[in-house]
């Protein structure tokens, strides 16, 4: 910047307005002294009296727009050179883009750390609980003899956030006997997940939420489930023992997709 | 794009008030100490958005307010980082809160026709306090809790309805889950509600009166953008940037152990704002019934004179009162803090003080551990509760530890980095760096050189002696009387009963030095008469017997030994029942109820040590010659819980995670 554009208005124009002097009366000699040859540019420390460089004061008459915003200060009138503010000119370009850049910098630090916690459970896949993920539900005398399911509360160990359970209730499966094998189905409705009741009067499956209709062998009967009740794995052991690999699978698609 | 701007602002007039927003007139232009509103309303909006995100992993109950904590701080992906900005953006703004208030007041900003807005600005102030007081409590540990329960008491002295007032806060007489339902509604609901109220008040109030310039005005008058925003936002910079030093520093923010109302927490203090106050209660003037006055009373009109400081300022000296008065509160809060702050490290009770911050902090470390090795059944309270590590010493240090030692101290100190040397022990105890650093060593704590089993000498003894480093340091006191019984550390295991055979250590105090047992037969006809005189080969069968018999014990910290020495066991027990004859006096294998020492069967064994602290009479043990020892089982002093926690901390049994 050209040495003739840092000095200062000429020190009267400061110093001897009548509303100027009025109403900074108490300004030490020492002040009108600086104000005229400049002050040292110093110090961020807000607690100083401290007036900067009198710098880039030409006068730029703002636009009509930029006028209205500013008519509530009541300060005493002073000449336009000094008392209205100097526009924002095209100059301070990069000023400006610091700010939005610095401005935009800190906005996303707290914002950034809120969602890069909000998405932990993305990070995180569901442990198998250990195991080949079978689980013993009951034994086969428990399953009534003439092929009607029943309805099995499938007990284990379940973490939940910062909690590890043991022994609780994670779901239920349907078993029956066809031929004096058990088969096991999911109690969760394929569709949008509802618990399907079994009917003893009708002898099928129905889900109360969407009215889907399954047969015994959990093939959809009529309805709007878009695949057949979710048949699971099983296995005898110990001769007696009903083991069932229980795992949830992703309501809605025509294909099982296991829950992970 | 243009036209969609058109059209939204047709329909809003944002390019107004976006107009209106920057291009308010600051008379004299730009200044760096009109940034201190700007930084607060940024500290705000930061606290907002990362405690909208804590909450969406906060659970406000007893039973799940630390475990949840514990989770975001340690388990979540990123939680660390959330939390530890939402902390240490707490730390900062009572910083800023002063600086703002101190711009205010030295400029003359809360004169006419501005009083409305400086009343809003104190009120600002006090509900920012009060978000700081309820978040305090929200993690539910041991550091919150208690402090919480001191604020909360203090309510208690409130005139006319001080108790009453106290049960609503705490939702009862006892402080759990309503305690915590209700400060978290405060805390992330009824005071940020006001706070938004308040602050839309006092940006349109300040916007209505303008700013209030410093004096003299010189410069050019400027629009609020760019210049200003420009300090703005490097202000608020560089209050990120503090924030996110201290974050990175302390990765996250500090948890202490769960809150737990029967362990008492010697370092129990409010956040470091308040600490002026906390110290203000202890002086001696607000004694007994007066305390209300140093509660309540003055720290109200303090903030009363405050809130009247815009009439004050009319007068002709009075905006000279009002800085003054300021910067006497300020004199005056700040010695308070450094008095606190100067007892906590250097007081009377500095050791137990800094002692506790340590215990609590191993707690927390190990509880933290636990939570995430084992999972959490019911709290981690009573996870911790069932820990032998913290539990099993707790014990010790209560009902054992007025005969026998561990290690020479009551089974509680807080382990510290070694000192290399005698200056970094010096420099390490200084009080400067007891004020600043975490590796800080108290003089009345404890040390000893490195590798010598020796006694522990205080710190300050260390260093008046001069000794040469490197030293072992403690957090620690010496116990007031010399040991009455064995040093249990390491109880049973090969090395401890090799001592114990050898005849000068089992006089020592260490040992039996300080018990009858030490003019028993054992030393007498057997270490002294016998051992004294053994040639290599003899002691060499005393090597194998000490494997032998720490065998018996089956400790998890010796098993891979233990396996590998199997023949060298097997020549132990041979020598035990046949060459050395301990089986004249000892059971070993079989009953034997001639014998008059303890039982060697399974000796250390966690069955063994069970049984000889229920009853060391019991005719396994010592039938005849029990030396003052109590039958805490059979007494019902310690419960059979209690028992098998010091039994399987004093084993080494419990749960280490993998490095």
């Amino acid at each position: 910047m050209p040495l003739a554009k840092r000095r200062g208005p000429p020190g009267d124009l400061i110093n001897n307005h009548p509303a100027r002097s009025r109403q900074f009366s108490r300004r030490s000699g020492w002040g009108v002294f600086f104000s005229e040859y400049g002050w040292p540019r110093v110090s961020f420390w807000p607690f100083a009296k401290k007036v900067d460089n009198q710098e880039e004061n030409q006068v730029e008459s703002p636009g009509p727009e930029v006028g209205e915003a500013v008519c509530q200060a009541a300060e005493p009138v002073i000449p336009a050179e000094l008392g209205t503010p100097e526009p924002a000119g095209e100059r301070r370009g990069f000023i400006k883009f610091l700010c939005a850049l610095i401005g935009t910098l800190i906005s996303v630090v707290p914002f950034g750390a809120g969602i890069w916690a909000y998405l932990d459970p993305l990070a995180k896949r569901e442990g198998g609980g250990g195991g080949d993920g079978f689980i013993r539900v009951t034994t086969l005398d428990a399953i009534p003899a003439d092929g009607t399911p029943a309805k099995f509360t499938v007990v284990a160990d379940k973490v939940d956030a910062w909690n590890r359970f043991t022994n609780v209730s994670i779901g239920a499966v349907y078993l029956r006997l066809v031929d004096g094998v058990p088969k096991a189905l999911h109690t969760i409705c394929p569709h949008l997940g509802c618990f399907v009741d079994y009917r003893a009067g009708r002898n099928d499956f129905f889900c109360p939420c969407h009215n889907s209709n399954f047969k015994l062998d959990g093939s959809l009967a009529r309805g709007v489930s878009p695949r057949a009740m979710d048949p699971l794995e099983i296995q005898i052991r110990n001769k007696t023992e009903v083991w069932v690999k229980f795992q949830n699978f992703q309501p809605g698609h025509s294909h099982k997709v296991p829950v992970s | 794009m243009k036209s969609l701007l058109d059209w939204i602002d047709h329909r809003t007039g944002v390019r107004q008030l976006t107009k209106s927003a920057l291009f308010e007139n600051i008379p004299g232009g730009s200044r760096w100490r009109y940034v201190w509103g700007s930084t607060l309303t940024f500290t705000i909006f930061v606290q907002f958005v990362t405690g909208v995100f804590l909450w969406m992993g906060y659970s406000a109950s007893s039973g799940d307010a630390w475990e949840s904590v514990n989770y975001i701080q340690n388990e979540m992906t990123g939680g660390w980082l959330l939390r530890g900005i939402h902390h240490w953006t707490a730390q900062l703004m009572p910083l800023l809160l002063l600086l703002h208030l101190m711009q205010v007041v030295i400029d003359g900003a809360y004169k006419a026709p501005r009083e409305v807005n400086y009343w809003f600005g104190v009120l600002l102030l006090l509900l920012v306090l009060a978000l700081s007081l309820t978040g305090y409590l929200l993690p539910w540990d041991q550091k919150g809790f208690w402090a919480t329960r001191v604020a909360t008491n203090l309510m208690n002295l409130v005139p006319f309805a001080g108790p009453e007032m106290q049960k609503l806060v705490i939702g009862g007489t006892e402080y759990g889950h309503h305690t915590l339902t209700r400060f978290f509604a405060l805390h992330a609901g009824v005071l940020p509600g006001l706070l938004v109220l308040l602050i839309v008040g006092h940006i349109y109030l300040f916007r209505r009166h303008g700013i209030t310039p410093a004096e003299p005005v010189i410069k050019r008058d400027a629009y609020f953008w760019p210049d200003q925003v420009f300090k703005d936002v490097v202000a608020c910079l560089a209050v990120t940037v503090a924030v996110l030093g201290f974050v990175l520093w302390y990765h996250g923010a500090h948890l202490g152990s769960p809150a737990d109302p029967s362990e008492p927490f010697s370092a129990a203090r409010p956040d470091w704002y308040f600490l002026f106050l906390f110290e203000f209660l202890k002086l001696p003037f607000f004694a007994g019934e007066n305390e209300v006055w140093g509660a309540i009373y003055i720290p109200g009109m303090a903030v009363g004179l405050i809130c009247l400081m815009p009439f004050i300022g009319r007068w002709k000296l009075g905006h000279v009162f009002n800085v003054g008065i300021i910067f006497v509160f300020l004199g005056g809060a700040g010695a308070l803090t450094y008095l606190a702050k100067q007892e906590d490290v250097a007081g009377q009770n500095s050791a137990s003080y800094l002692k506790a911050v340590l215990g609590d902090a191993r707690d927390a470390h190990r509880i933290t551990a636990l939570a995430k090795a084992k999972g959490i059944e019911s709290t981690a309270l009573s996870l911790l509760k069932d820990d032998p590590k913290t539990q099993g010493a707790r014990l010790f240090a209560q009902h054992c530890a007025s005969c026998h030692r561990y290690d020479g101290h009551d089974g509680l100190a807080v382990e510290l980095a070694k000192a290399d040397t005698l200056d970094e022990l010096e420099k390490r105890s200084g009080m400067t760096s007891r004020f600043f650093s975490g590796d800080a060593v108290h003089p009345d704590w404890l040390a000893r050189k490195s590798d010598t089993q020796g006694e522990w000498q205080t710190v300050k003894s260390v260093l008046d002696a001069k000794t040469k480093g490197p030293f072992d340091v403690i957090a620690s006191a010496k116990p007031v009387d010399a040991p009455e019984a064995p040093d249990l550390m390491g109880f049973a295991t090969r090395q401890w009963i090799r001592d114990l055979l050898d005849p000068d250590k089992y006089i020592s105090p260490r040992y039996f030095g300080g018990t009858a047992h030490k003019d028993g037969d054992m030393y007498k006809k057997f270490l002294n008469r016998k051992v004294r005189k053994y040639d290599a080969a003899d002691l060499k069968m005393l090597d194998a017997i000490a494997v032998a018999l720490s065998a018996e014990a089956e400790l998890p910290g010796q098993a891979a030994a233990d396996q590998a020495d199997a023949a060298l066991i097997r020549d132990g027990v041979q020598y035990l029942t046949d060459d050395i004859g301990c089986i004249d006096c000892h059971a070993f294998g079989e009953p034997d109820p001639d014998a008059d020492g303890p039982d060697l069967t399974g000796y250390g064994s966690r069955q063994w040590i069970i049984d000889f602290v229920k009853n060391p009479e019991h005719e396994k043990f010592y039938p005849n010659n029990n030396d003052r020892m109590p039958a805490f089982g059979v007494k019902k002093i310690l419960t059979d819980k209690e028992i098998g926690l010091i039994t399987d901390w004093l084993r080494g049994d419990y749960f280490e995670p993998a490095h």
